[in-house]
């Protein structure tokens, strides 16, 4: 309960200066978890069923047709491989940032979280080449059922990439900005609890498309 | 968050009351407004879905009997006022789906779960006002999507509410814009989910246990849940189903389908059963979001006008939290005559079968709850014992169509049409009608008219038992349901009265809608000033003025007891309010 009241609610330490004790009472959950961490694993919770539902489907149409493409054949694994590196890259460099932030480490903090975008961003490139490469080679989402699968659950998951990577950059320039404090870095720790799960999905999603 | 910025000068955690118009009324980040606006939003869509229920039960009383005006309304679907049998799907399809996803689900969950959970846990607001506004705002567009599709080429969505692939896949555009309105109104949902979670896991007043809590907040707490984890199972098959419409994908679309005896280009390879199986899997947790809160709804009403301690209460929580996670394991007895293998066919009928037990046993509490009691037959009243009695039909016709056996024979026929209006109408919206005449006087200050609300009550009641109860023999009889002229089958024709009665009584429970209409809006201006407790009620709404002030509590209440201290016998006072500082000798508290 007693960390929840000292962090700071609004918008970064400008805010609580501005208000004082007085805002106090706005910090009070009853758990002492703040509403955005709590509102994002509870957000997680629902995109795992997301997920779920696009993975499962996967699995089942997979077993039920007799002729599956080895995944090898048609897609870039080798380039893929790289490109999860990247994305596990940036969740290492998420991780440094929150931990430079705790520890009041500013610099490196500003630093990591422009890594942090950075992966995020090359990582879409890669997948955009990727993309660009597979249908100029004639694969795309009705040649196959493979295709259709491919093409949905790689591009939901490059969707989330997208959005971590704009909330990223937001919280970045907040960075930049020099809002975030030793006391208060609510942003980076929410977003990155996202960051990590999108990056989670994709060994899921690359072990067992492109590997499987 | 950046609302918290807005005051300084007033008291703790309290913020000035917005004064424009616009952030008043329109784009209000106040639960309290969110939660009216909703309210507005779906009787508005329960008026459409039940003039479309007219239009259904029409054509079945006299078949193809021309209704002149209509053939100017809708000339495409009616022309001369005759109804087209595409026309038809599309109108069971679409009341269906405005009933369920526009009308029940934004009354029960966007209406009463925004107005009450946050004022009944002691808290000012919501977690996230502003994804509060966003939700409310992301269902309107929905809606305006679902009406839209009525006006474009072919009409609108024709494959019935659950949309089994593949007729889904192929059908004219007004299926496109049924997945675009339901894939927007699911992330106004999930928005709705988050918040309510955050909010009742987070924002519960010192004092507020879980234990604490009245029914209702747990009913939406764990509807929220559900909505949660079963609705982006939805919103994924309905992105496949959209990509195999317009992107040429082909998840649901088998290979070698011939359509109009035309072989299908793109088929190929795809499960059209896989759409059944990702729709029942959100489909059956469904319709426990449209009943829990309906329960929950009940559960406070009841000890209120009985003036006793519900009976159970933690068995009542409990009994939700098992229906809840039961409904995850049960979504095959949907799909039993699609194809399934019969032991599987049969592990789905017992897990089915044991969702009776938790529902009895808050049957059997709700019944407890009102033996010895000192019962008040007020409206709201009035309706959760309607919706008590109603629901214990519903729920026994649920036992026929779980049993595999007794399935083959009633599947897809008027028992199940009957089946779910007695959970969806009978349950779930009367205890939206329990909510509306008990909370009102919260919602608006005033009191609606008891003795038209009762009118209201016993019309609805009994017209409602005389359009749904005759469908049980119609399925029996082996009336197919979504049938469009039933009076070309030799032994259907007889059924033609039954049909022509249920329609005639439904004319009369519409009109007896009027009532509540009127009732509604002529209660704002000059309905008796009801003051902050006029129910006598312990929960924290009750003790806040009517309607509460901006941010619900001039300061955050402390909860010391459970919500339903009714009757206490070591107090002269029948209510004992759940922030009642104990005072004097008496037991610091009932548990």
């Amino acid at each position: 309960m007693e960390h929840a009241v000292a962090l700071s609610a609004a918008g970064g330490p400008s805010h609580v200066a501005g208000h004082g004790t007085g805002h106090l009472e706005e910090e009070y959950t009853t758990t002492g978890i703040r509403h955005d961490k709590m509102g994002m694993w509870v957000f997680l919770c629902s995109e795992v069923m997301f997920f779920t539902g696009l993975i499962g489907s996967y699995i089942v149409l997979r077993f039920a047709t007799p002729l599956w493409p080895v995944p090898g054949t048609v897609l870039n694994i080798p380039l893929t491989a790289f490109n999860t590196f990247v994305l596990i890259c940036s969740s290492v460099t998420m991780v440094q940032a929150l931990a430079a932030v705790q520890r009041a480490d500013y610099r490196k903090m500003k630093l990591f979280l422009c890594l942090t975008v950075l992966f995020g961003a090359f990582f879409l490139c890669i997948q955009g080449v990727e993309y660009w490469k597979l249908l100029h080679e004639g694969f795309n989402p009705h040649v196959s059922l493979f295709g259709s699968i491919f093409f949905t659950t790689t591009g939901f998951h490059g969707f989330h990439v997208l959005c971590g990577v704009i909330c990223m950059a937001f919280v970045t320039g907040k960075a930049l900005l020099g809002k975030y404090t030793q006391a208060y870095h609510q942003g980076i720790e929410t977003v990155g609890l996202y960051w990590h799960f999108v990056d989670l999905v994709w060994i899921v999603l690359f072990t067992i498309i492109y590997l499987f | 968050m950046s609302t918290v910025a807005v005051a300084h000068e007033h008291a703790p955690g309290v913020h000035a009351a917005p004064t424009s118009f616009w952030r008043k009324y329109i784009f209000s980040l106040d639960h309290k407004v969110i939660g009216k606006q909703y309210m507005f939003y779906a009787l508005f869509m329960l008026i459409v879905g039940g003039l479309l229920a007219i239009l259904v039960r029409w054509q079945l009383a006299w078949p193809t009997k021309a209704i002149p005006f209509m053939g100017k309304l809708a000339p495409e679907g009616m022309p001369g006022g005759h109804m087209l049998p595409e026309f038809y799907n599309s109108l069971f399809t679409m009341h269906a789906t405005i009933m369920i996803f526009f009308a029940i689900m934004p009354i029960l969950i966007g209406a009463f779960g925004n107005f009450v959970v946050p004022i009944q846990i002691g808290a000012r607001d919501m977690a996230f006002p502003v994804l509060n506004m966003a939700s409310f705002w992301t269902a309107v567009p929905g809606a305006v999507v679902i009406i839209w599709s009525f006006f474009v080429t072919g009409g609108a969505a024709a494959g019935g509410w659950t949309s089994y692939a593949p007729l889904s896949a192929i059908q004219p555009k007004g299926q496109t814009l049924w997945l675009i309105a339901l894939l927007i109104l699911g992330l106004s949902s999930l928005l709705t989910s988050v918040n309510f979670i955050t909010t009742i896991i987070n924002m519960r007043a010192p004092g507020m246990t879980f234990f604490r809590m009245p029914l209702t907040t747990w009913a939406l707490f764990i509807t929220a849940i559900l909505l949660l984890l079963a609705l982006p199972v939805l919103s994924g098959a309905m992105i496949m189903l959209l990509f195999d419409r317009v992107l040429g994908t082909t998840f649901f679309l088998p290979a070698g389908l011939v359509v109009s005896g035309q072989p299908l280009k793109n088929a190929g390879g795809g499960q059209a059963l896989l759409w059944q199986h990702l729709f029942w899997f959100f489909g059956h947790p469904e319709v426990y979001i449209m009943i829990l809160p309906a329960m929950g709804i009940t559960s406070e009403v009841l000890p209120v006008f009985s003036r006793k301690p519900v009976f159970g209460y933690r068995a009542m929580a409990y009994s939700m939290i098992g229906i809840a996670g039961l409904g995850f394991i049960v979504w095959g007895h949907h799909m039993f005559q699609s194809g399934m293998n019969p032991l599987l066919g049969t592990t789905f009928m017992i897990s089915t079968m044991v969702i009776a037990v938790p529902s009895a046993i808050k049957t059997f509490n709700w019944l407890g709850t009102l033996w010895g009691g000192s019962i008040r037959f007020t409206t709201p009243m009035l309706m959760a014992l309607s919706f008590v009695s109603m629901f214990v039909i519903g729920g026994l016709s649920g036992i026929f169509m779980a049993s595999t056996p007794v399935d083959i024979f009633i599947h897809d026929t008027y028992f199940i049409v009957g089946h779910i209006h007695y959970v969806l109408f009978g349950g779930s919206l009367f205890g939206a009608f329990a909510g509306l005449y008990f909370w009102y006087p919260k919602m608006f200050g005033r009191m609606m008219n008891d003795t038209w609300g009762k009118v209201h009550w016993a019309l609805t009641f009994i017209t409602f038992n005389l359009v749904f109860f005759p469908m049980h023999f119609l399925g029996m009889r082996g009336m197919q349901r979504r049938i469009y002229t039933y009076t070309e089958y030799e032994h259907l024709k007889d059924l033609q009265p039954m049909n022509q009665f249920m329609t005639l009584s439904l004319f009369v429970l519409g009109a007896a809608q009027v009532i509540l209409v009127v009732n509604f809006f002529l209660s704002m201006r000059r309905g008796k000033v009801a003051g902050p407790n006029p129910w006598r009620a312990n929960t924290l709404e009750w003790q806040t003025p009517s309607p509460p002030p901006h941010e619900n509590f001039t300061e955050i209440p402390t909860v010391y007891r459970g919500p339903y201290e009714y009757s206490a016998p070591e107090r002269a006072d029948d209510h004992w309010p759940q922030s009642e500082p104990p005072s004097g000798p008496v037991r610091a508290s009932a548990h």
